[in-house]
């Protein structure tokens, strides 16, 4: 059919001059009357001129191109996509927390501060770690005040010569490009081939220059670092400090503290596993934990609580300092406290286990299609890997895509690196079995398509608004606005 | 709540699987690290939280507000929430695959464009967590282009992007250097001439400043570039509205806090970083990026391009470990500004104008108080109060006003936004008087 109404006209190209969307009171004098004509803009913006009623459309219209996960199962390996409770949409932006003013007097957001001071205390509790800041914005915000926090550990006790972090080729891009920020050399290392961490690699990477190692537990390809306490004890050994990449904490929620690895500095993502939304892209929030002996180089202020009354204190001489203006995504944090208050010790833990339980099922029925690369029971994500040899030349991004027409966001693919042709599948435990079920159902009529007429594979999508996009396209002359 | 399985589904999953209890799963994890108990409070229902979290809420006290210092109270017009929150966009992640995530590309791409036409300038990226947060990256850019050390900074700059700078900066090589201030509140330009030299990477010019006041950004910039440095500024979106353009005095890079356009003040967080430059710098720019690619049938659609710079492809060698952002941030400042239009963006800005003009002739009359108001500002400035400024804002905070920002002694800065009426600054002013 020919399409009459545009399904991506841009707001620019719906402008017609002189229509408004909102209308401010009018000033009794203009800009000019108030300040020197040097300082004054001199053409209007290029922005577009549309009524409430274009703007509500434009945008609902374009909402309703995305794939989400209140309407569809988003199985995005390593990003947590859980449900996201509604009440927290409601309460986390009640008027008396949007309205509060970050410089207000504090007798005057008290109870923003006993918020935050609760979700201190609750994430302390659930990693065992000492002390917790809620300042980083994301979880590589998080890495990188984990970093530093470890460099000013290292620097407080003279220990200049440690220049290096030792990664492991399994970890998410961020932790190399972290590493790299905070001013260390990377170093990479490699895998046993069990998909963990091999202690001989590490122990011959380990020396008086590391000045730490960052860990992803449970690591990216699914499974649990099961050597992580003796991993602890060699980089401890090392005088090296272990840092967790705590994005996959929603595999151990419940079931094991951090610290009880081991573990010096982590941060964990609330908008993994907290169950506050994606956004798009965001705003997340990524808290930073540390033990006893490095929670004081953590950046200022913290939330603390003297006789029932709360108040930041940012008299911490050792701190890193501050990662960002003001306090952190504190609208995130209530969505963090507020699921956080719906669990206690009892149930906290059925979090981990259904998502385990539901990662494995999917790996399970799918045996003998398509397989797991690493062939043992997994955590909260199975990481399948597809090879396009035995697939009529069909590759990971013709499935992903495939899965689009049939309903489902595509699970992560092509990562981790060390996985080739990497599909990453994370269910999360807020899926029915009814769901995985219609999604494995789905990636077996995929494989018979594969069998049976690979190219409507390698053609896929067929039903979104777009046909597939040449990406490479975009980035020959870019244009990036109007 | 929010886990669906019936203890059928969880015995036939487990039958599938080939384990027989929950706990063969766990086996994973050694027994040992398992073993540890969980201390929390007793679950809350939803009814119990909601009960909970409006109690924590209601702690909060209403106060008439004069505070700015880098974050805004600003009308929010209804449609802007109702749209961002959709499930739809609220609950979608990073558009990874273009082709079902064409909304919120093209949100992005319209957010970048709006923000390009706000600011004059030639490229804008999909968004940073915030003001301070964008600025640190400006620079890092600014020494990775230049390949210079030196940075000198206004001392006019927000304290906590000041910080900020200084731990981003702290092992990357750049050495912080302070311009100089003059007494009506603004930068020394003078001062600025015999400091910068071929060794500045740039200078980093707040505009309006932390103090409200609006710097000769023309002449600082003629300075900068005289001698190679590039000029990093830092604006207030709304200001925008009226003032003269970054794009227009040749910014480099310019890094703002887009908080004011559509966002509630959240106690601080979420912001929006805006982070825009020329286009020279397109590649030397952290974050994602959203540009116009074409699909099989020569459609225009859009994508998250020229990702080489970006992390998951670059690993250690990338411009930033930037990841996620602040979309939703974003998505309520391209709707903001969507809804504004120019005709719009113009009377927000003119109303803060007038209304901070107000503010000050309000409280120049109340005895004892001072206006400091030898340069120009925007919508906030600087009040030289007859005792401390933290007593005047703890008595303002009795008679319901968050008075300002405490400067030190007895500097007190205010701010007025379209948010204040003149009843209000009628009422501020004269409760100024009685304290
Ligand atoms: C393992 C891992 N680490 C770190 C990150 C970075 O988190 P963020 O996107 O919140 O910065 C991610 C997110 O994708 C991740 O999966």
């Amino acid at each position: 059919m020919e399409e009459i109404l545009k399904h991506n006209e841009l707001s620019i190209e719906k402008s017609r001059p002189g229509r408004r969307g909102v209308r401010f009171e009018t000033t009794q004098k203009h800009a000019a009357d108030y300040l020197p004509a040097a300082y004054l803009r001199r053409q209007k913006p290029n922005l577009p001129e549309l009524s409430e009623f274009d703007t509500v459309r434009h945008f609902t219209r374009l909402s309703q191109l995305n794939y989400s996960l209140d309407a569809q199962f988003y199985p995005l390996g390593s990003c947590t996509m859980k449900y996201n409770p509604k009440a927290y949409d409601v309460l986390s932006v009640l008027p008396g927390f949007a309205n509060a003013h970050p410089f207000a007097p504090q007798s005057a957001v008290q109870g923003t501060l006993k918020a935050l001071y609760e979700l201190q205390e609750g994430l302390k509790a659930i990693t065992g770690l000492a002390a917790f800041t809620l300042q980083p914005a994301a979880g590589a915000h998080g890495e990188l005040t984990g970093i530093l926090t470890v460099r000013a550990y290292h620097d407080s006790r003279k220990d200049w010569d440690r220049t290096e972090v030792i990664v492991p080729d399994t970890a998410h891009g961020t932790n190399p490009a972290t590493a790299n920020m905070a001013g260390y050399t990377v170093v990479n290392i490699k895998s046993g081939a069990d998909g963990c961490v091999d202690l001989q690699t590490l122990q011959a990477a380990l020396s008086h220059k590391t000045a730490a190692v960052m860990l992803t537990v449970p690591n990216t390809v699914g499974l649990f670092e099961k050597n992580i306490r003796q991993i602890a004890e060699m980089v401890h050994k090392a005088g090296a400090l272990l840092y967790m990449d705590g994005a996959n904490f929603n595999a151990l929620i419940g079931l094991a503290k951090p610290a009880d690895f081991g573990v010096d500095v982590m941060h964990l993502n609330l908008h993994k596993t907290f169950a506050a939304p994606h956004g798009g892209g965001g705003p997340g929030s990524g808290p930073v934990g540390a033990a006893a002996h490095v929670a004081k180089f953590l950046p200022k202020p913290f939330v603390v609580c003297e006789n029932g009354v709360y108040r930041l204190e940012a008299d911490r001489a050792e701190s890193i300092g501050k990662m960002k203006a003001f306090y952190g995504n504190a609208a995130v944090c209530l969505r963090g406290l507020c699921y956080l208050k719906q669990f206690d010790g009892k149930t906290l833990k059925t979090i981990a286990e259904k998502a385990i339980l539901n990662a494995n099922y999917v790996r399970a029925k799918l045996k003998g299609k398509f397989n797991a690369f690493f062939d043992t029971n997994c955590m909260h994500e199975c990481v399948l890997s597809i090879d396009p040899h035995v697939m009529n030349g069909v590759h990971t991004s013709d499935v992903a895509k495939r899965l689009l027409d049939y309903g489902f966001y595509a699970p992560t693919i092509y990562f981790p690196l060390i996985v080739p042709e990497a599909l990453m599948i994370e269910p999360t435990e807020t899926e029915s079995k009814e769901m995985l079920d219609a999604f494995v159902a789905a990636l077996e009529k995929i494989y018979e398509e594969i069998q049976t007429e690979p190219d409507v594979v390698k053609a896929a999508p067929h039903t979104q608004c777009v046909e597939r996009i040449d990406e490479v396209s975009a980035a020959r002359q870019p244009n990036l606005r109007w | 709540m929010f886990i669906p399985h019936t203890i059928q589904d969880e015995q036939e999953m487990l039958h599938a699987i080939g384990v027989n209890s929950l706990e063969d799963l766990l086996q994973q994890i050694p027994a040992d690290l398992r073993t540890c108990a969980f201390h929390l409070p007793q679950a809350l229902t939803e009814q119990a939280l909601s009960a909970h979290l409006r109690e924590l809420a209601s702690q909060n006290k209403s106060l008439k507000n004069f505070i700015g210092a880098g974050c805004y109270e600003h009308f929010i017009p209804a449609a802007v929430p109702a749209l961002s929150s959709r499930g739809e966009f609220l609950t979608a992640y990073t558009p990874y695959q273009a082709e079902a995530s064409q909304g919120t590309l093209q949100t992005i791409y319209e957010f970048q464009s709006c923000i390009c036409a706000l600011f004059d300038m030639d490229v804008a990226t999909a968004s940073h967590y915030d003001g301070a947060t964008a600025l640190a990256e400006a620079v890092l850019a600014a020494h990775r282009v230049t390949g210079l050390r030196e940075i000198i900074i206004s001392p006019l700059l927000h304290p906590h992007y000041q910080e900020v700078l200084k731990t981003y900066t702290q092992h990357s090589g750049v050495t912080l250097t302070y311009a100089k201030a003059t007494a009506q509140g603004t930068l020394d330009v003078e001062a600025l001439k015999m400091q910068v030299s071929d060794q500045t990477a740039c200078v980093v010019l707040p505009n309006p400043n932390f103090l409200g006041y609006i710097e000769q950004a023309e002449a600082v910039s003629q300075i900068a570039h005289s001698c190679g440095a590039l000029l990093v500024a830092v604006v207030n979106p709304i200001s925008l509205g009226v003032l003269q353009t970054p794009g227009a005095y040749q910014a480099d890079f310019a890094v703002a806090e887009g908080q004011v356009l559509g966002n509630p003040m959240n106690f601080g967080g979420p912001g929006l970083g805006i982070l825009t430059a020329k286009k020279a710098y397109m590649r030397q720019l952290p974050g994602r990026m959203v540009g116009i690619a074409k699909d099989k049938q020569g459609r225009r659609a859009f994508v998250l391009t020229l990702q080489a710079r970006e992390q998951h492809i670059r690993r250690e060698k990338a411009a930033s470990n930037i990841c996620s952002n602040e979309a939703i941030c974003a998505l309520n400042a391209v709707i903001y500004l969507t809804l504004l239009g120019p005709q719009g963006l113009q009377e927000v800005a003119e109303l803060n104008v007038e209304r901070a003009h107000k503010l000050a002739e309000q409280i120049g009359q109340v005895s004892g108080f001072h206006v400091q108001q030898d340069s120009p500002f925007f919508n906030e400035f600087v009040v030289t109060c007859p005792r401390p400024a933290a007593e005047v804002i703890e008595k303002m905070a009795a008679k319901g006003f968050a008075a300002g920002y405490d400067l030190g002694e007895n500097r007190l800065l205010v701010c007025a936004t379209e948010m204040c009426t003149e009843a209000d600054i009628k009422a501020y002013a004269q409760a100024l008087g009685e304290i």
